[in-house]
């Protein structure tokens, strides 16, 4: 080997290191029979069974799943209709419309948060899990309209008038042509509007109300009394649902 | 039934501050294969899609069965459109790409699959009918779309560059496989077409088009025989050209003396109507029918000039020369090339180029 790829080669272990070693402690840890974290003291899958007796957690994991659906479906929505009009039928404006569509991927997510708290006690609406799920489908529209827009760029757009050429209507062109095209690229928009649904802190944080405590927000107000092995196993379960949808959501688009 | 299957009158389509197409008319026949030729930005494109309605015309009609179809929609035209780039549904099997337009018109299951069965027979596709379009070759893709749009049994087929991606070879074979079905089917092709070849050899007419402006229209002969204006000789097939003005008229016949060979003999050729003496003319010569010898004494031919040969390109069937007739004009002849007998110029020698009065074109613009 060349001395290039072994300085190469050394960088991209130092980089997965950084990356990885701290999960990988988390849910080495999380198996840990110690109570106090620092220190090994054999293997025990006993907080795993303390988070499957957590009643406030697993009401915390039902709310998150409700949040992420709904917002995720709402997304998905808007979002393939933005990317389809945006794409297909040029207008006058079009770049404006995208660049304020396309604002949430860029504004720190905190300025998203308070910004929707905001607009939501201006508008009366009782801060519960509906404005999550609103909160959520904000940040979620771009991230669809993002992957299905460019997925439709790469569609050849004689495709759809072939389709009108041989005697469909626009709405049997787009469903009997474009959508089976763009499958791929929803499917993987979804998985990963999903995920971060279930991620999200900051936004659910400033727009959730009493009784609509999520996931994250539930590990926080747990870490806050102090770091127990259960937060460790809690953390090991999120770290590897998200791996594998993001994984999923990635296979789905290169096909 | 009317005799025209698709008629043109005077349409006209902007593309910004382009006249994409400009007042063009035109009787397309029924059974006609009918090629619309020139470079690329003459508008060709734009009138093929404005047959199938994806785009309309901002002045004039477009009749097709003797019906104006302004502002019907590309789904309800009796034509289908085989596209530059096939545009074969990727996600569906040949069979489903074929079926598409009968499903869209409802037709029972039993009559698509025998349709189906139908067209790929026709373009001998038989067996392949459950690979996706991206397990076929160019020229079996290209089967699949003309496939994909006869099955309807339109009233008109356009084809937009129909043979352009595929290569030489199969172009040529391309080429008498189109001609061949629509001769099967007798249904009017219109095709769109850049390459003047595939029009000649495929068409029954030919409409030559020039930055919107329909120039000259007529069967492959005609055209090619007879151009009507400089672009069309030198666009379809080579020319010489040589300029000059009238310096006498006896009956059909005219003298022309070249402004560029101001010592040599005036030619004769046929004279244009309405030329008088004194008016500008142009005569374009194709280079295959010049004589070239290095003979003085020549009979059978009206004119010859004197010139001398710069370049000897040998392609095979044939030998171009390049000939110098003067310090600015040069012209090409193609010689067929025969047996070991032939005469065979070489650069530097001086030749006599003959032809006949009426060889030439004479042109008086």
């Amino acid at each position: 080997m060349s001395r290039k790829h072994t300085w190469l080669l050394s960088a991209s272990v130092a980089n997965l290191v950084f990356l990885y070693a701290p999960i990988v402690v988390l849910i080495l840890f999380s198996f840990n029979a110690s109570r106090l974290s620092a220190t090994w003291q054999g293997f025990t899958l006993e907080w795993y069974r303390l988070l499957l007796e957590d009643e406030a957690l697993r009401l915390s994991v039902q709310n998150s799943l409700v949040v992420a659906v709904v917002s995720t479906v709402v997304a998905t929505g808007l979002g393939v209709c933005a990317a389809v009009g945006l794409e297909r039928h040029p207008f006058r404006g079009r770049e404006v419309v995208e660049g304020a569509m396309l604002l949430p991927l860029v504004i720190p997510e905190i300025m998203m948060g308070v910004s929707l708290m905001l607009f939501f006690l201006l508008v009366k609406l009782p801060l519960s899990l509906i404005t999550v799920a609103i909160g959520h489908a904000a940040f979620n529209v771009p991230i669809v309209l993002v992957i299905v827009r460019a997925r439709l760029r790469k569609l050849d757009p004689s495709l759809e008038e072939a389709a009108r050429d041989l005697g469909a209507t626009p709405w049997q062109a787009f469903r009997r042509v474009t959508w089976p095209l763009l499958m791929p690229a929803v499917a993987g928009s979804v998985l990963l509007a999903f995920t971060v649904s279930l991620d999200d802190f900051i936004v659910t944080f400033f727009t959730a109300g009493p009784g609509s405590t999520t996931l994250p927000l539930y590990v926080y107000s747990m870490v806050k009394s102090g770091v127990t092995p259960t937060i460790n196993a809690l953390s090991a379960i999120l770290v590897l649902v998200s791996m594998a949808l993001i994984g999923a959501s990635l296979a789905l688009q290169r096909r | 039934m009317a005799e025209s299957s698709v008629e043109l009158r005077d349409v006209s389509k902007r593309h910004g501050d382009t006249r994409a197409v400009d007042r063009v008319s035109l009787v397309i026949r029924r059974g006609e294969f009918f090629a619309i030729l020139g470079p690329s930005g003459s508008g060709k494109t734009t009138l093929l899609r404005m047959l199938a309605g994806f785009e309309s015309p901002d002045a004039g009609d477009i009749l097709i069965d003797g019906r104006s179809v302004r502002g019907v929609p590309p789904n309800q035209r009796p034509v289908n459109l085989v596209f530059q780039t096939y545009a074969l549904f990727p996600h569906l099997t040949v069979a489903g790409n074929i079926a598409f337009g009968l499903e869209m018109r409802r037709l029972p299951r039993a009559d698509i699959a025998a349709r189906v069965e139908e067209a790929l027979d026709m373009v001998r596709l038989q067996g392949k009918q459950d690979r996706l379009p991206a397990q076929l070759s160019g020229g079996e893709q290209q089967r699949v779309a003309v496939a994909r749009a006869l099955v309807n049994r339109p009233a008109v087929l356009l084809l937009d560059e129909p043979l352009g991606a595929l290569d030489q070879q199969l172009r040529t074979d391309m080429q008498v496989e189109l001609k061949t079905i629509q001769e099967r089917v007798g249904l009017t092709f219109i095709c769109v077409t850049h390459h003047q070849e595939e029009a000649l050899t495929m068409s029954d007419r030919v409409a030559v088009m020039r930055q919107g402006r329909l120039l000259q229209v007529g069967s492959p002969r005609d055209i090619y025989e007879a151009p009507q204006s400089a672009f069309v000789a030198n666009f379809i097939g080579r020319s010489n050209s040589l300029t000059g003005r009238i310096e006498m008229v006896s009956g059909l016949r005219c003298t022309v003396r070249a402004a560029d060979l101001p010592a040599a003999d005036p030619v004769v050729a046929a004279c244009p109507a309405g030329a008088g003496i004194g008016s500008p003319a142009t005569l374009m010569l194709r280079p295959e029918r010049l004589h070239l010898s290095a003979d003085v004494q020549v009979d059978g031919y009206d004119n010859m000039l004197p010139a001398r040969v710069s370049k000897a390109i040998y392609n095979g069937s044939e030998t171009q020369y390049l000939l110098a007739l003067s310090d600015r004009l040069s012209w090409q002849v193609l010689i067929p090339n025969a047996g070991n007998g032939q005469k065979r110029f070489q650069p530097g020698e001086s030749v006599f180029l003959r032809w006949r009065a009426d060889e030439a074109v004479v042109l008086s613009e």
